[in-house]
């Protein structure tokens, strides 16, 4: 008679556990998606950003074609690789942020293109836009990180292989370029 | 690092009860008093409190924004201020983008309202916004987001509901209660000599207490908020520097906002009331200390709440932290480096002043003319002639 209901009241609350924590899994899992969609938006923002910045710039900056050239070419490389994993993109991305800020230590040099409005407010939404890349990918490690956690710790690590979650891949910034603020030397 | 939040609202659940309880037995004891049975006093102090908790909950935030003569921005009115609210949105994860406003007001403040993460507006005044550089401004805007992220908005809110509840009726019972015992005209329904003496007692002592009491639980709420957000602004923007700073502006001046109250002031960033050197250990305050906060933030070696925790607990020599155990336990977090190229490429004190009051101007449905002297014509809404002259140089102009 009592055995039963023991086994009644084992049975519910492994139902509850395993609900409970596929359910947590699935929104931690889906907040990681979610970030991975803010930083696309932003990239691609930037994407869209960059030709309008060169295009103001060119006419200005007559000396420093290379470094144009160099954003443009960082530019192209990056848009081509968005379907590749979220190391691989770091990369590209990396490199793509490292050329930009190249580009804007050397329009220091430049008066006149600091001046124009145009190119002023390109300049505030390119900031802004790195910024947003920035935290979007803090957002997103972040994201990772909570799920990565979820999935590694007991007891929810048992539910997260019964339903086969996937670790999730951080973005990392794997340029040293980017990770350090670009020197301004004045000689 | 983000179940801080979860945590600390079951220490605010208890104090909020603690103010629930200060109104039941304030109806209590009036219904007690003035009607001989405490179910009617009940019932007037909750349905008091529900009718004005309604109001609060669905038109609040309309109301302080009105209040304060806000006017709503657009991405390109001041892409600086909208930029850095857009930035910090992502970066704490909310939901939606907050409404950005602008309060017309030379003193320095900024706040935030909204029922809910969706529905959420954060306002700044004219006066901060031009004097904030972009790493401050980010700052503030992080503070601010935190307070909607962190769900105080709506809890401030209705606290300071609950609190004027029990203000209002503690005033107009004791009033009541003073003139109609003059009279002598209740008091005869209730039958018991000794019994009703103790009430009356009571009932006095606690018109006076409850107010005062619930004012004090309300600033304990508010303060606890004021660190947590500005620990998650430091998480946000990975940067507790550029609060610190913002803060320390704020602190250099003494300005009072317009619009603003004893009931509201927990909502601001800095107690609008503040004066200057205010003590550190103030009970009555609704914002610990400008300068704590900015030593906190300044002391800070990494951007976590663990960091911000052991900041607290180095400029309070020891003793208790501020964040609650459960939530601290995370992986370091790196602080950002001081950004040397953003401060080149930014308007500085003069330019911010300028741009500012071009979208004051612009959002009065004022038109503004450069004129080749360098003067600006800002052409009022009424204006019929279809040209004006420059007064500076004396060059006419298309309107």
């Amino acid at each position: 008679m009592v055995a039963p209901v023991i086994v009644g009241i084992v049975v519910v609350i492994l139902i509850i556990f395993l609900v409970g924590n596929y359910n947590a899994l699935v929104r931690l899992r889906n907040q990681v998606k979610n970030a991975w969609a803010q930083i696309d938006v932003q990239l691609k923002r930037r994407y869209d950003l960059i030709p309008n910045l060169v295009e103001t710039a060119k006419g200005y900056m007559k000396h420093e074609r290379e470094t144009l050239e160099a954003v443009t070419k960082a530019r192209n490389i990056a848009q081509q690789a968005t379907s590749a994993g979220a190391g691989e993109r770091a990369k590209v991305e990396g490199e793509l942020s490292s050329a930009l800020s190249r580009l804007l230590v050397v329009v220091e040099r430049y008066p006149d293109l600091k001046a124009n409005q145009n190119f002023l407010a390109l300049q505030e939404e390119l900031t802004s836009t790195e910024n947003k890349i920035s935290f979007s990918r803090q957002f997103y490690n972040d994201s990772v990180l909570r799920y990565n956690n979820k999935t590694h710790m007991f007891p929810s690590n048992v539910v997260a292989s019964m339903f086969k979650f996937k670790e999730g891949e951080f973005f990392e910034v794997t340029l040293a370029a980017e990770r350090e603020a670009p020197k301004v030397s004045f000689t | 690092m983000w179940e801080q939040i979860r945590s600390n609202q079951i220490r605010t659940a208890a104090l909020t009860i603690g103010m629930g309880a200060l109104l039941v037995l304030l109806g209590y004891f009036l219904g007690l008093y003035f009607f001989g049975s405490p179910a009617a006093g009940l019932i007037i102090a909750i349905l008091l409190w529900v009718i004005l908790s309604l109001v609060g909950y669905f038109q609040g935030d309309s109301v302080l924004l009105r209040m304060h003569g806000a006017k709503k921005i657009r991405p390109d009115d001041h892409p600086r201020l909208y930029n850095t609210v857009e930035e910090m949105k992502i970066a704490s994860g909310l939901e939606a983008m907050p409404d950005v406003y602008i309060i017309d007001d030379p003193s320095l403040n900024a706040f935030a309202t909204g029922r809910d993460p969706k529905r959420a507006s954060v306002a700044i005044t004219s006066g901060l916004l031009q004097k904030l550089n972009r790493d401050e401004l980010q700052g503030v805007m992080a503070h601010e987001i935190a307070h909607i992220k962190n769900r105080d908005v709506l809890l401030m809110a209705m606290c300071s509901i609950l609190l004027g509840t029990i203000v209002l009726l503690a005033w107009y019972g004791s009033r009541v209660m003073i003139f109609g015992s003059m009279t002598g005209s209740r008091r005869s329904s209730s039958g018991g000599g000794g019994g009703n003496i103790i009430i009356v007692v009571v009932a006095l002592v606690f018109m006076i207490l409850a107010p005062i009491m619930a004012q004090l639980i309300y600033f304990a709420i508010s303060r606890k908020r004021e660190y947590l957000a500005d620990a998650s602004a430091a998480l946000y923007t990975r940067y507790p520097q550029g609060l610190a700073s913002a803060l320390e502006k704020l602190g250099a001046s003494s300005g009072q906002l317009k619009a603003a109250n004893q009931a509201t002031a927990p909502m601001y960033i800095v107690n609008p009331f503040r004066k200057r050197g205010m003590r550190a250990s103030d009970l009555s305050s609704t914002h610990p200390p400008l300068s704590e906060r900015i030593r906190i933030l300044r002391t800070m070696s990494g951007g976590s709440f663990n960091d911000y925790d052991q900041a607290y607990r180095q400029v309070h020599r020891g003793g208790k932290g501020v964040m609650p155990a459960g939530s601290i336990a995370a992986g370091a977090v790196p602080l950002a480096a001081a950004r040397p190229e953003a401060t080149s490429a930014e308007p500085d004190a003069m330019q911010r002043a300028r741009e500012t009051s071009d979208v004051m101007w612009r959002m009065s449905d004022y038109k503004t003319i450069p004129c080749d002297c360098g003067a600006k014509l800002r052409v009022p809404p009424g204006f019929r002639e279809p040209r004006v002259r420059c007064p500076h140089c004396g060059k006419t102009h298309q309107v």
